[in-house]
């Protein structure tokens, strides 16, 4: 108990650094999450395999490893002094959007055939297609999987903590290393990682029930 | 009709305007990698002698060892894993409610807390008590890895097989117990043979996140293949400079095998059970859901009565509901009929992700 009141200004903080980077993290994998499942649904082959190319890539790579990449790679090569932050969310971003490519691209391939169909049979180009018939359909089957994506990027982002980003791990790591009882850190910091995870799956069943329709 | 749903066959001028896309599309991607070339270059990573470090045998033991003790780790934790997992399943569907409580307790904890914490803190405790752990004390960063790895990877296993468990039709257990079956009897003759035949993909899928996650052995600073690369790529010294990069390309490429191998397996299982007539649907290759099952309404011991296929407390959605397909990057239009249901696919608690 001492611990977390002794150290509550780091608590709030590495709290407040783990929902911020999942927030970022998040907003940045939904964009390129869902405009690299327009790609690999698009007409045009390059695009596609691009698509193809990124979703491979990032998922079968450790996060661990685009961290590093993220660290010692992106730096040097492409674009330096970034900040910590930054790279944690690019790494971070860039994983996880290839999971919500996944979940999009199955959201879009669950949206019934007649639909986009009769889409097209009112002279609709495949943008609109996309963006007025079928995305929003695939909206309702993709919320369940994108909570599931959303908790696993917050336990991921527990791996920026061990890259000096403040948040819940480096919390951990810090207080331990101070030398108070790790089983006591590891319960708040658990605690901390647990109302986060509730409150998205929370939210999204919220969402889900709101934007469930009856057919 | 054309490989997608989302447009047509195209007409002519369609095909100028696809034509014109394929073009700017072509160029923009091969750009991409054109620049990414152009950088590495001017930063001197395509240089032979950069390159030239993994024909010395030192480079190459380094990485080989830095595979074998990554492979280590993944065979130790993933059996580890898989037993812890179908202890936790069927002590979580056990009658006696002291024992699914803490089953439950256990899984929905280890489940949503990082590994990464997990492992932290073990190794921590290991490293406090070094002296009166005996083997685990010798090496503590590679048990608190594999430790870490079994707890965390065997509540999802868990998981996975309890949803597999619950998808066995309860005429099956009541048909048992008609026979005469005891409780162990039904559970290890019916039950489980059914869950892990049907839940394969997903477990291999699993079996994929626990490779994938040995490279959390990096923070802890055990040698596996990250931590061994990236001290081997400190000491190097080549144009004045570590050769991270090379490295850092070649260990992918190295994950990046491992991991396709693995979940190409998993797709193939998938692949073959569809064909099957028998038993219960097999699930798609792909990973377990996240979210946490503490709020479900489906808790509760398995007895006579099994819980319904369709209950919203199982974690991973039936087999049917896999989207993607195997076919690159096309998209795989699906029957209409299938996804008119008030079900949607991927229900309460169900999601699932499509597995290229």
């Amino acid at each position: 108990m001492n611990v977390l009141l002794d150290h509550l200004p780091e608590f709030r903080e590495g709290f407040i650094g783990t929902v911020l980077l999942t927030l970022a993290s998040g907003l940045l994998a939904m964009v390129l999450g869902v405009v690299i499942a327009g790609f690999r649904v698009s007409p045009i082959a390059p695009l596609r395999f691009f698509g193809t190319a990124w979703v491979t890539l990032f998922r079968n790579t450790p996060l661990t490893l685009l961290f590093l990449v993220a660290w010692f790679v992106v730096p040097v090569i492409f674009a330096p002094g970034l900040n910590p932050w930054t790279k944690a969310l690019l790494a971070l971003g860039f994983y996880t959007s290839a999971f919500v490519c996944e979940a999009v691209r199955s959201g879009i391939n669950t949206v019934p055939l007649g639909q986009a169909e009769a889409a097209r049979s009112i002279g609709m180009t495949f943008f609109q297609t996309l963006r007025l018939i079928v995305l929003p359909q695939a909206t309702r089957t993709v919320i369940p999987p994108l909570s599931s994506i959303f908790i696993a990027l917050t336990k991921n982002s527990a791996i920026a903590g061990a890259f000096s980003v403040t948040e819940l791990f480096g919390v951990q790591k810090l207080l331990s290393d101070k030398g108070f009882a790790i089983a006591w850190i590891f319960l708040w910091v658990a605690i901390g990682y647990l109302v986060i995870t509730f409150t998205i799956s929370g939210l999204f069943r919220l969402l889900e029930r709101r934007m469930g329709v009856a057919r | 009709m054309s490989s997608s749903v989302l447009y047509d066959a195209p007409g002519p001028k369609a095909r100028v305007r696809n034509i014109v896309f394929t073009v700017v599309g072509s160029a923009a991607v091969l750009g991409l990698i054109v620049f990414a070339i152009y950088r590495l270059n001017v930063k001197g990573v395509l240089e032979p002698e950069v390159w030239n470090i993994f024909n010395n045998a030192g480079v190459r033991a380094n990485i080989r060892d830095g595979v074998l003790s990554t492979l280590k780790v993944f065979a130790l934790a993933g059996v580890l894993s898989l037993v812890l997992g179908l202890l936790l399943a069927v002590a979580r569907l056990s009658d006696h409610k002291p024992v699914s409580l803490l089953a439950t307790g256990f899984i929905e904890l280890f489940r949503a807390v990082p590994l990464l914490i997990t492992i932290y803190a073990l190794w921590v405790v290991f490293l406090s008590y070094k002296d009166d752990l005996g083997v685990v004390g010798e090496n503590t960063a590679f048990w608190a890895l594999v430790i870490g790895l079994t707890v965390y990877n065997g509540c999802v296993q868990a998981e996975v097989l309890r949803a597999g468990i619950n998808a066995v039709p309860r005429g099956q257990v009541e048909a048992a117990y008609a026979l005469g079956l005891r409780k162990t009897q039904v559970m290890t003759m019916l039950l489980v043979p059914q869950a892990v035949r049907s839940m394969l993909p997903t477990m291999i899928s699993q079996l994929v996140v626990t490779l994938k996650d040995t490279s959390l052995g990096y923070i802890i600073t055990y040698a596996e293949l990250l931590y061994a690369a990236r001290t081997m790529a400190n000491n190097i010294i080549v144009n004045g400079e570590n050769p991270i990069t090379a490295v850092v390309i070649v260990v992918g490429a190295i994950y990046i095998a491992l991991c396709l191998a693995l979940s190409s397996l998993a797709t193939w299982i998938e692949k073959r059970g569809r064909r099957a007539k028998t038993g219960i649907a097999v699930a798609a290759a792909a990973e377990p859901a996240e979210a946490p099952g503490v709020l479900d309404a489906s808790e509760g011991p398995l007895g006579p009565v099994a819980a319904a296929p369709e209950a919203p407390g199982v974690p991973v959605a039936p087999a049917d509901e896999v989207a993607g397909s195997a076919a690159g990057g096309q998209a795989d239009p699906r029957d209409g009929d299938e996804s008119d249901g008030p079900d949607a696919p991927g229900g309460p608690g169900g999601p699932d992700l499509g597995k290229k």
